[in-house]
Parts: C-alpha cells; sequence; structure tokens
C-alpha cells in the first residue's frame, strides 16, 4: 500500500494521518480539506470563541512545525468532488484527482439550513469563520433569536446572553435537548437558561423568517408571534458531508455506511461525524457528532486500515457547557429509557443520573459533577443490569416528582 | 521527557485519568486535571502520548514535542 488519501482535515482526518505516521506508514499521504484554514478544534467555537474569552488562533490543532512533520501533502481549501471507487482516485474541485490505494473519509457535517437563510443578519455556526462572523455580528449589540435548542443552539445562546445580549431561543419540541437527554433534562436546561435571563419560546415552530431590504428583521413563529431580531442564529442540526459521494457506489444512508470495523468498502473507512457504524457494544448502527468520537474513530479506522481488525466498540463520551454548567455524558440516550438520579439533587445544580433501557445501564449524565460522573462510567462499559440501579435503596424522593427518585451511590459499588 | 497540562483548556472529560490515571487525576469540585507527576517512568509513557491524543481539549503536551517555535 504505497498511497493513502484522507479526505477531511479536521479532528479526525488529523488524528487518522496521526495515526498512519505513528505507527510507522511511511507512504505517500494526502490529506484535504475543503477549508483553507489548517485544522482547527469545534468546541471552542459555541463557547470561548463566539465570547472572545479565547482568541481563534488557540483553535488550531497543531503548530506549522506538527503539521510539517506528518510529511503529508497537505490540500487545504481544496474541497473534494467525487469518488471513483474503481480507479481509486478522488477528484478534487481544481480539477484534479489524487490516487490512492487506500481512502479514510472524515468530511464531517455541513449545518442545515431554512429558507431564507441568505439574509443579511441570518448565521449558522460551523466553521471558524462562521463563528469569527458570528462575533463580530454579535458585539455590535444585537436582539439575538437562536432557532433550534439542541447542544449547539442551547450553546450559542448561552454565549450570546453571557456577552450581555437580548437572547430568545425558539425550539419546536417542548424543551431544549429533548432528542438527545429526554423531557427532564431538557427541562432542567430550560431553567439553567431562564435563570441567567435566556427567553425560551418552546412547544413553537418557526413559520418564517421577515426582512426589510434583505436584512432580517424578526422570526415568525407558528402561532403568529414575530420576535424582533438583528441578529437569528440557525442551529437546527447537521447533515453529513457525502454530496461529493453521489455516484460512487458507496452506500449512503444517514452517513457513510461503514461495518464494525469503520469500513465502507475495502480499503475504503470512514470516521468523524460523517461516519455511521455499527456499535457491537450496544448492538446498534450509530452516527455521532462528539468531538472524543471524531479522535476515537480515527484511531480505530487507521488502525484497521493497516490491518488491526478490531471493531470500533466505543461508550460514546459528550459534554455541554453552558453558562456555569457543565453537562457531561457517556453511552447513550434512547427517547424511552427510564431515568433514575444516582446522586445530587438536579434541583441545587449538581448530580448524576443513570439511562436504562432495554434491562441495561445505557448511559450516564453528571451535572457539574464530573469525576463522579467518570465512576460511574462503569455501569455503561459493564453493561450493568438496570435493577442494580433500581434495587440499590431508594432515598426520600426528590419535592415534587417521584420520577427524580434517588438512590444511594455507594450502595451501587462504583466507587473504589 | 515532560508532562505539561493546561488547566484553562481542560474540559473536565476524564479522558486522561481512564487513560492513564497514574499519572493524571481530577479536582474533585470541578474536574480539572491535576498531574500527579510530571516525569511519569517510561513503561507509562504510551499511555500518557494516548490520553494527549484522546483529550477532547488538546490540554496535554509532552515536553519532547515542545519546540521552540510553538512557545513564541
Amino acid at each position: 500500500m504505497k498511497r493513502i488519501a484522507i479526505v477531511g482535515a479536521s479532528a479526525a482526518g488529523l488524528t487518522a494521518a496521526e495515526t498512519l505516521r505513528g505507527r510507522g506508514w511511511d507512504g505517500h499521504l494526502t490529506l484535504i480539506g475543503d477549508e483553507p484554514r489548517p485544522p482547527y478544534d469545534r468546541p471552542p467555537l459555541s463557547k470561548q470563541i463566539l465570547t472572545g474569552d479565547r482568541p481563534a488562533e488557540r483553535a488550531f490543532l497543531r503548530s506549522p512545525h506538527d503539521l510539517a512533520r506528518l510529511e503529508a501533502d497537505l490540500r487545504l481549501g481544496q474541497p473534494a468532488t467525487a469518488l471513483d471507487v474503481a480507479h481509486r482516485r478522488v477528484h478534487l474541485g481544481a480539477g484534479e484527482t489524487i490516487r490512492f490505494d487506500a481512502l479514510i473519509i472524515a468530511t464531517g457535517v455541513t449545518p442545515r439550513r431554512l429558507p431564507d437563510s441568505d439574509l443579511a443578519g441570518v448565521h449558522v455556526l460551523r466553521t471558524l469563520d462562521d463563528a469569527l462572523a458570528l462575533r463580530a455580528a454579535l458585539l455590535a449589540g444585537p436582539r439575538v433569536v437562536v432557532v433550534g435548542a439542541g447542544f449547539l443552539g442551547t450553546e450559542v445562546a448561552a454565549a450570546a446572553r453571557t456577552m450581555g445580549l437580548q437572547v430568545t431561543l425558539v425550539e419546536p419540541e417542548p424543551v431544549p435537548v429533548r432528542r438527545p437527554f429526554g423531557d427532564r433534562i431538557g427541562a432542567l436546561v430550560a431553567d439553567l437558561h431562564r435563570a441567567h435571563g435566556t427567553r425560551l419560546r418552546c412547544g413553537t415552530p418557526v413559520r418564517r423568517l421577515r426582512s426589510t431590504g434583505g436584512q432580517v428583521t424578526g422570526v415568525e413563529l407558528g402561532d403568529g408571534t414575530t420576535l424582533p431580531a438583528d441578529v437569528v442564529v440557525m442551529a437546527v442540526g447537521s447533515v453529513p458531508a457525502t454530496g461529493w459521494l453521489t455516484g460512487s457506489g458507496l452506500s449512503l444512508a444517514d452517513g457513510v455506511v461503514c461495518d464494525a470495523w469503520c469500513r465502507a468498502a475495502p480499503g475504503i473507512y470512514a470516521a468523524g461525524d460523517v461516519a455511521s457504524w455499527h456499535n457491537p457494544h450496544f448492538g446498534t448502527r450509530m452516527r455521532l457528532e462528539h468531538r472524543t468520537n471524531a479522535t476515537e474513530q480515527a484511531i480505530a479506522a487507521a488502525g484497521n486500515l493497516l490491518g488491526d481488525a478490531t471493531p470500533f466498540a466505543p461508550v460514546p463520551y459528550f459534554w455541554t457547557d453552558q453558562y456555569d454548567t457543565r453537562i457531561q455524558a457517556y453511552g447513550i440516550f434512547p427517547p424511552d429509557a427510564d431515568l433514575r438520579v444516582i446522586s445530587g439533587d438536579p434541583s441545587n445544580g449538581r448530580f448524576t443520573a443513570a439511562y436504562g433501557h432495554q434491562g441495561v445501564v445505557a448511559g450516564v449524565l453528571g451535572w457539574n459533577n464530573p469525576r463522579e460522573l467518570r465512576t460511574l462510567r462503569r455501569l455503561v462499559v459493564e453493561r450493568a443490569l438496570w435493577t442494580t440501579v433500581t434495587d440499590a435503596g431508594p432515598c426520600p424522593p426528590l419535592a415534587g416528582d417521584r420520577c427524580w427518585e434517588s438512590i444511594r451511590p455507594r450502595t451501587l459499588g462504583v466507587y473504589s | 521527557m515532560k508532562v505539561i497540562v493546561d488547566q484553562h483548556k481542560c474540559v473536565a472529560s476524564g479522558q486522561c485519568v481512564l487513560t492513564a490515571p497514574e499519572v493524571f487525576d481530577q479536582r474533585e469540585e470541578d474536574g480539572i486535571v491535576v498531574l500527579l507527576t510530571e516525569t511519569p517512568p517510561e513503561h507509562l509513557m504510551d499511555d500518557v502520548r494516548q490520553a494527549a491524543t484522546l483529550c477532547p481539549a488538546q490540554a496535554i503536551w509532552l515536553a519532547e514535542q515542545e519546540k521552540q517555535e510553538d512557545k513564541e
């Protein structure tokens, strides 16, 4: 195997390249990225970069020296436009073709856009340049409406509110972050935002944007009300960046469809946000838009490309920082999972909780409690029976809500 | 070879403690990284390198990688 191409030069693509080199593979390596920027980190974009707590250059993942040490043919600012599986070629926008013997696809996702998102004042946030443009707009002191209250939307709202702006968060679901975490944690996130003065309009879809002379002026909701706005942030999810793979013959269905070894076809692997694969630990197909997964899956895909033959079976980890609160999670969080508080008290801003699904602990969540959450990860790794959580002996239920039934953590035996 | 951590960049993920518990710990109150030893024994260095790679905040370095131009 003389030539490996990696399409995507963000966290996953960079990690794949470093893994190949770190393991001594010394063939011809091409790293292709659609953005002209060198590889940078995305989690700070919706947090410290937006608020200005961290300068943009601190988002870069490697120094020029470290990139040079990769001894890779870096093709930045050159989007891949097509893949020819049979002839082992990637076509670039400039008309060039890159030959490969093996390929790693790490093209990530692109933000979904609603109609009229080309109006002035309407922003999405995916790239560093998106973040810098949004920050510049926020510095003018606008009225801000954030459409979509997933992780990105809630983080952007928190950042804008922290900058002292008037912020309204709009979400068609009844609570924020409902899809990842369910109704109860979602309600706590809603409380968190209200406590910091962010206005919430949940359970209300957006009907359309209002504008004057090409500049957005407001967001009209399904109930007919209009929220005045100078800046509108569209945080309505994203789609896998697989347009360039149309017609390649690779199976595409919510991302590049891979097997448990992150392999899409012989000699072709995928990693990061774009990869859909079968996770044997949970016995289910998944696609994760988590920072940690980009690194872990890139290591796994590059290793399997080199012959490891190891299924990729991680316990997913992700986190979100909003205001002074850090929510962290291990595992998966199906909508029909049962939920129990393991320790602490949701009403005072520090607790851990477990999600039970199909008789086992599927996920654990920590709210301002990182160290303890880490010890609870074991419940997910070991597929602890859900009865070990529910039978561990309930503490008195918390006021007003018996579903927040707490249990004594030490009886779980997860504390060494 | 020296291990360096940046507590301001750290996001308290605990990935380093899971990977190299002899070298890293977390503060009780907020989970921010605590370095147990700046100069781990050689047999732990593979784990430390892995921890640096896995850190989602890129808050861990090895001094062997730190060249003059990175400091400027």
